[in-house]
């Protein structure tokens, strides 16, 4: 066991004493999300970039862009690619390597969310059918890690696609100093996660509320209301009211995030 | 995917295979199928063939993961490289990795851990042949396995799949109705209090389409949790009854 999991586990029954009780360690209700603060185009050679801060958790996502064959299934549209690294500056139980499983369902939801919410017109993203196509590869860079990872994550990657700039292609070569005209997007997906402690669930955890939870359920929102990716992690059971009910709480609050973050 | 022009519901609103759209394709649960492991399950769903085998409680391997307080479970979901149209590479994908991680969260909710401190439970799921579904086939035999390898559980843990086609919510998906529908949304659920313990979804559903697909998916788990009932029943019956 690492250091960091043994602070945890001395605190995990005080928080979860409190949650139970109906009250949070930083005072917050349980649907409302930390404060979040979004720069875009952070980095100046990316096509798009975000940096999020959702309370101390810091997430960097960077878009980069480039050409080449389609898949044989979609011979008309452009590529959709997404990573996630976990670097081992963002907390002292990351350690370089691999991405591990933490790492790899983590850039499959933000995957699904932007792919499923068809966010970014693909085919507006095709040079030659069958020939060549754009890929946007969708980088996600854990910064600082105090809990909820799924939201920032895929906040920075909305934010980023939002403000990306297709560079220049001449004679099939890309020039990246020239960016031209921005991606075809059509929404702004955005996610709520909410740990389950005990039968309470609460709206992005902090580090201490996730090392402390049972499990959680991630549902990511377009802005016409509708879901389009969702994920259960850890160890809970949800019935279908409970479902219902957070479904109806991602709603109203990435609505309301989404409003005060995402420039059109 | 974009859909070809292939027309998921015909006029009278059957499916590509004549199914409707809340029924399920044909299921076949067969447990204690293999001699060395110590509980194991044989699975066919619809063009699905799955087998699960399960050894443990057994000692941890490395030994550092131990805990003290109650036994890790280990989840392999495994794609035979044969069992799709373009060959799946051998080992891990991130597929793979994501749907074991998810699958084993389930089963920790299911299994009493705590009476087996200090253990390891190994859950290895084989996809034979593949034909959507694939992840809730291989959790509701991987459950069987559990039960046949006599390791207490609250409850089986029944997987079932609904999505959406043509706008309309339908159950159990195959193939084409996976590639060219508009959502697809994989439940697990302990049948006795019908709660979920894995959940996943992609695609498009509003409010109205989420409660009818929690609703059909659920209906369909009740029926693969009678299955599951009845294949554990069948090995442990007395010879002559």
């Amino acid at each position: 066991m690492e250091h960091d999991d043994i602070i945890w586990e001395v605190k995990k029954e005080a928080i979860r004493s409190l949650v139970l009780s109906g009250k949070r360690m930083d005072g917050r209700d349980f649907y409302d999300y930390r404060p979040v603060e979004v720069k875009t185009n952070y980095v100046k050679r990316a096509e798009g970039s975000a940096l999020v801060k959702l309370g101390k958790t810091q997430v960097l996502v960077g878009v980069k862009m480039d050409v080449g064959e389609p898949y044989q299934d979609t011979p008309n549209q452009g590529n959709l690619i997404t990573n996630a690294e976990m670097v081992p500056i963002a907390a002292p139980i990351f350690t370089p390597g691999p991405p591990d499983e933490n790492a790899i369902e983590l850039a499959r939801v933000v995957d699904r969310g932007i792919r499923e919410s068809q966010m970014i017109d693909l085919e507006k993203l095709c040079v030659r059918e069958g020939e060549l196509v754009w890929n946007v590869i969708v980088d996600v860079h854990v910064l600082d890690y105090d809990g909820n990872l799924f939201d920032a994550a895929i906040l920075g990657a909305t934010a980023a696609l939002h403000t990306t700039r297709i560079p220049k292609l001449e004679d099939d070569v890309i020039i990246y100093s020239e960016k031209k005209d921005p991606l075809p997007v059509r929404w702004a997906p955005i996610s709520s996660t909410f740990v389950r402690i005990g039968d309470k669930d609460l709206l992005d955890p902090d580090l201490g509320e996730e090392k402390s939870m049972d499990g959680r359920l991630t549902l990511t929102i377009r802005d016409d209301g509708n879901l389009c990716a969702a994920q259960k992690g850890g160890v809970c059971a949800y019935k279908k009211e409970d479902v219902e009910k957070l479904f109806d709480i991602a709603v109203k609050k990435t609505g309301e995030l989404r409003k005060k973050v995402i420039k059109k | 995917m974009k859909n070809p022009g292939i027309k998921l519901l015909d006029e009278n609103g059957k499916r590509l295979d004549g199914r409707g759209l809340k029924e399920l394709r044909p299921i076949t649960i067969k447990a204690g199928v293999l001699d060395r492991a110590d509980g194991s399950c044989y699975l066919e769903w619809g063009g699905n063939k799955v087998l699960a085998g399960v050894y443990g409680p057994r000692e941890v391997i490395p030994r550092h993961l131990a805990d003290p307080l109650k036994a890790r479970v280990v989840y392999r979901y495994n794609l035979a490289p044969f069992s799709v149209d373009e060959r799946a590479r051998p080992g891990p994908s991130r597929r793979s990795i994501e749907i074991s991680k998810v699958s084993r969260e389930a089963l920790e909710k299911a299994i009493f851990l705590e009476e087996f401190p200090k253990t390891q439970i190994d859950v290895y799921v084989e996809v034979l042949e593949a034909e959507a579904g694939t992840r809730c086939a291989a959790l509701t035999a991987a459950s069987v396995a559990l039960a046949d390898a006599g390791i207490p559980m609250r409850d089986l843990v029944t997987a079932c799949a609904a999505g959406k086609i043509e706008g309309k919510i339908a159950l159990d998906l195959m193939k084409e109705e996976d590639n060219y529908g508009e959502a697809d949304f994989p439940i697990a659920i302990m049948p006795r209090t019908k709660e979920i313990v894995l959940m996943q979804m992609d695609g498009n559903f509003t409010r109205e389409e989420l409660t009818e697909a929690l609703e059909t998916a659920i209906n369909g788990a009740m029926q693969v949790y009678e299955l599951q009932k009845k294949a554990l029943k069948e090995r442990y019956k007395i010879e002559g009854e």
